[in-house]
């Protein structure tokens, strides 16, 4: 008799933010942050067994958990996960943990309320990752904008209110025909949402590819991918340093993720029939956003645009439909995860000391504080994809994948390292290297111990993947290889 | 008259309640000295709860079963015992929402209680009218009190105003339903729903009776979009919704529109279902032009009334899709899920109107109206729960997960994609994104903004704790939605 894990990691979060609400004003604000981390590392510890008890020789789904729901649509509770969805769900909680820490002195007004949308937001992307029912997974998929419209909205910078409305209906925008296409896909079934169900469903080229147009919108405005990702940097650069580390870290995992569960099993014909279209995008979001991050004058900014770029690659590992692009594309979305993470962090540290995230107003920064200086070194070299670290793991394999359909898709994916090399390790010089810049970095102090520990949590994340990604990669094998037979029979 | 025919009249006893209640409270008031009419408000309460349990004894006794009764004028069946409850808990709840307001303003007459009660009956006699006059009849009650509401704040002008122009566009809506019923009885010959659903088949299957048929259907639909309000019969809403007292808003936003949806479905599924191909094409057009108005033209309004008014207009158009996608050429399969859900939308609408004004209602004071946009400023800093509230119903009001309008609006474009109606799903989808703007709008003033100047916190009592259980409510129906579909679906399957 094993627990629910998956209901855990879902509830606990949610659970805790409730009891952070209750808690009140900002008078219990110290009482509050240590439930809140008590309820991160709570739901934290319940994704472990997920990982632990994990049967990677099966492309199955486990851990299932089903109970009706609303009977009159044939709506039910069903979770469960795969190989592609398991590693999100710890790597969100994980992620949650750190954003409560970092947050910790940080944030002084409304506290409960931040900490608790942080939860919930946990607690609602777990059920994501885990849904196994259209409706159950659009109700997930939704309720995340509420929480992060408020992290962006009252949190977030000087122009925060139309970046957190621009976030809304951008998204909303897209997964409004998403609904659509759950609801005609629960129609031709004969009346089932499960997903699973709708993979062995028959379907026309053109009813597909009508369907392929309604979920992408949907994933292509999360993912972000080409030309609809223009609320991203808007997002980021207003959001609190929390709010950008999970909307990079984990929010956009969320349309990644949704292309591989629903639009390549559901839909194989129109996906290989579209493939060109996306992996087009897809090259245009590597090589065009990788030359717009190089001019940005704004830290965030550059991140916000280098995330973009990152997650072409993703789009380009799926729609390749070889091990090598899926499984790299999977495993570049967890490096992102944990460095995308990082460099917010990072930025974060800079802007709770200067108030300024411009890059022209800093240098030097490695003379007053240099453990910063080397744990960010790192982050930046993940970045651009060195060897060692996460991020080459991931790149390396979905330029293998794409060697395999052509040679110069392979080429014009690799101009990727070139300019991500270019723009991180560009800014990292600015910011970091050459005289000390004015006297507000002279008077910067090195990261506490607090910074220091969530930072150095990632560091080692970063490494311990670049080294060794057997662990992340056995757990996908059966899945991706499933997923790849499945997406090559036309229906 | 036998024993048993006298007691079969007992099906109406939430009615025959209702009524010597209302006749009652009259006296009451007279007697009744306390300036917060204290005893009046509870014995309308009283007569209220009263009601409620004789409909719950109505729907025991029946066991589900349709009768009729009055020689068939009077139809008791679970769609209009249903409709009824929730009808008498939307009054009861305005009741409760507006009596603070209305002791601050001196408006808390014996009056309004008894105008809400006869309203109230009149909700009752048109959900259960089973022929032509007994719906007039009832519709005009309605609107007469509704009328006389709008009035009641006489000082002031924009209320007068409101209310003499909601009598004269009612008066000709009225007059055109009673022109299209009259069209009908001439081409069938009976006033009586059934007996006119069994001639008019026969009558539509010629051309020349199918003319005839339709002649009288346009006016009956106009005088439904009329009560509805949906475009192009919507000018009353914005101006009555804005120029009444708030409370009174409250009044016609809520319980009216179950009424209003149960005349459409007596007249058109009840009555014509032999024309549903006619009238199912101008609810489409009624449907689409008031999801697209009422969802643009709340964007532009910096009053929460006025803004309010046009989001119930583009509701209601989102509603009838639920109405227009019963009957796909000639198959009635669609129809218990399709009308189901547009009765769910509309207690679901209800239940999210009255959160609102409830909100607006409470966050009132003596002497300050709390209806314009500004208003709303910094509610998160002035008072978190009652923002809180007011945040669920936006998000519901928008059609966002894990709030009951979701499901409402799932259930309604469910229906309409099993029609075969992709498009119509889709501009449906398009307009709900352009209405979560506004929606949206609010709570960014509520939790972004500052407040502006220095204003007391929202009032407390029992107003406070109600406004509390139907915010929460919409949470629970959200979070488990199955119960509420049940009940609606048992209620259309009656029909």
């Amino acid at each position: 008799m094993s627990l629910p894990y998956l209901s855990l990691a879902i509830w606990v979060p949610i659970g805790a933010a409730l009891a952070v609400l209750a808690m009140g004003g900002d008078r219990n604000a110290p009482l509050q942050r240590m439930l809140a981390l008590a309820g991160a590392l709570a739901g934290f510890l319940v994704t472990l067994p997920l990982y632990a008890g994990f049967d990677t020789g099966t492309a199955q789904m486990q851990f299932e958990e089903f109970a009706p729901w609303i009977a009159a649509f044939n709506v039910n509770y069903h979770l469960g996960v795969d190989g592609i969805s398991v590693l999100f769900m710890i790597l969100n909680a994980f992620i949650t943990v750190l954003v409560v820490v970092a947050g910790w002195s940080v944030i002084e007004s409304r506290v409960g309320q931040y900490y608790a949308s942080f939860l919930m937001l946990s607690g609602v992307m777990n059920g994501v990752f885990c849904a196994l029912d259209g409706v159950l997974f659009y109700v997930f998929f939704e309720a995340t904008l509420i929480p992060m419209f408020l992290i962006i909205g009252v949190w977030g910078g000087p122009n925060r209110v139309y970046a957190a409305v621009k976030f809304f209906l951008y998204t909303l925008a897209g997964s409004l025909l998403m609904l659509v296409a759950l609801l005609y896909l629960y129609g031709k079934s004969g009346g089932s949402f499960a997903i699973l169900d709708w993979h062995k469903l028959p379907l026309p080229l053109g009813a597909q590819q009508w369907l392929f147009f309604g979920f992408l919108l949907a994933f292509a405005v999360k993912v972000p991918m080409w030309p609809v990702h223009t609320w991203l940097p808007d997002a980021h650069v207003e959001a609190p340093t929390g709010g950008s580390v999970v909307l990079a870290a984990i929010m956009l995992k969320l349309g990644a993720y949704g292309l591989v569960r629903f639009s390549l099993p559901i839909l194989p014909d129109a996906s290989r029939e579209l493939a060109w279209m996306m992996i087009a995008l897809s090259l245009v979001a590597v090589v065009y956003i990788g030359l717009v991050a190089l001019v940005q004058t704004d830290l965030k900014k550059l991140i916000a645009y280098s995330s973009i770029s990152h997650m072409g690659f993703v789009t380009l590992g799926f729609f390749v439909f070889n091990a090598w692009g899926v499984e790299g594309a999977l495993v570049q979305m967890i490096s992102h995860g944990f460095v995308s993470a990082a460099l917010f962090l990072c930025v974060g540290v800079l802007y709770d000391r200067m108030h300024s995230r411009m890059i022209a107003d800093y240098g030097g920064v490695v003379n007053t504080m240099p453990r910063f200086a080397a744990l960010m070194m790192l982050f930046a070299m993940a970045n651009c994809g060195l060897p060692a670290t996460s991020g080459f793991v991931g790149e390396f394999m979905v330029i293998m994948g794409a060697m395999q359909q052509s040679f110069w898709l392979a080429a014009a994916a690799a101009t990727t390292l070139v300019f991500g090399a270019a723009y991180t390790l560009w800014m990292y010089k600015r910011v970091i290297f050459g005289a000390v810049a004015n006297a507000q970095v002279a008077a910067l102090k090195d990261i506490n111990p607090r910074e220091t520990l969530v930072l150095g949590l990632l560091a080692a994340a970063v490494l311990f993947m670049g080294l060794y990604p057997l662990p992340f990669t056995e757990v996908m094998h059966a899945s991706v290889g499933e997923l790849l037979r499945h997406v090559a029979q036309p229906k | 008259m036998s024993l048993t025919e006298l007691l079969s009249h007992l099906r109406a006893l939430p009615e025959m309640i209702l009524l010597a209640g209302a006749s009652a409270l009259m006296i009451v008031d007279l007697l009744s000295k306390h300036a917060g009419r204290r005893t009046s408000f509870w014995f309308a309460q009283a007569v209220l709860a009263l009601c409620f349990v004789a409909t719950l004894y109505v729907i025991a006794e029946s066991g589900g079963t349709r009768y009729y009764i009055f020689y068939g004028l009077y139809v008791s069946d679970m769609l209009s015992q249903v409709l009824k409850l929730f009808a008498t808990l939307a009054v009861s709840a305005a009741l409760v929402y507006a009596r603070p307001y209305l002791l601050d303003r001196g408006l808390l007459r014996g009056e309004f209680l008894t105008l809400m009660l006869f309203a109230l009956l009149g909700i009752m006699v048109m959900v259960s009218a089973n022929s032509f006059l007994t719906l007039y009849l009832g519709l005009e009650l309605l609107s007469l009190c509704l009328y006389a509401l709008v009035a009641l704040n006489r000082d002031v002008a924009a209320s007068s105003e409101a209310a003499m122009k909601y009598f004269v566009l009612g008066a000709l809506a009225s007059g055109l339903l009673l022109y299209g019923m009259s069209m009908i009885y001439g081409a069938t010959g009976s006033l009586l729903l059934p007996e006119v659903a069994a001639r008019a088949a026969g009558l539509a299957a010629s051309s020349s009776g199918h003319v005839l048929l339709v002649f009288g259907l346009v006016f009956m639909v106009a005088g439904i979009a009329f009560k509805l309000g949906v475009v192009p019969f919507h000018m009353w809403i914005p101006d009555v919704y804005h120029g009444a007292s708030t409370a009174v808003t409250l009044v016609i936003g809520t319980a009216p529109k179950l009424a209003a949806f149960a005349m459409a479905l007596r007249l058109l599924v009840n009555g014509l279902p032999a024309l549903a191909v006619d009238w199912q094409q101008m609810l489409t057009v009624l449907a689409v032009l008031s999801m697209a108005l009422g969802n643009l033209a709340a964007i532009a309004q910096t009053n929460l009334k006025r803004m309010l008014a046009y989001s119930t207009i583009a509701h209601m158009g989102f509603m009838l899709l639920g109405l227009l996608s019963g009957v796909v050429e000639g198959n009635r399969l669609n129809a218990v899920d399709a009308y189901g859900a547009a009765m769910f939308y509309t207690v679901v609408y209800v239940l999210m109107s009255l959160g609102a004004f409830g909100v607006l209602l409470l966050a009132s004071r003596k002497g300050y109206e709390c209806e314009r946009l500004e208003d709303m400023k910094g509610m998160n800093r002035r008072d978190p729960w009652v923002a809180f509230l007011m945040l669920l119903m936006m998000f519901s009001l928008a059609g966002v997960p894990p709030l009951a309008g979701f499901y409402a609006k799932l259930a309604v474009i469910s229906s309409v994609v099993q029609a075969g109606q992709i498009w119509l799903a889709v501009v449906a989808v398009a307009f709900s994104l352009i209405g979560a703007f506004y929606y949206l709008r609010v709570v960014k003033l509520m939790y972004f903004d500052e407040p502006a100047g220095e204003v007391a916190p929202a009032g407390g009592g029992a107003a406070r704790v109600l406004l509390s259980v139907n915010g929460v409510a919409l949470l629970a129906i959200g979070i488990l939605p199955q119960p509420l579909m049940t009940l609606c679906q048992v209620a259309i399957r009656s029909l």
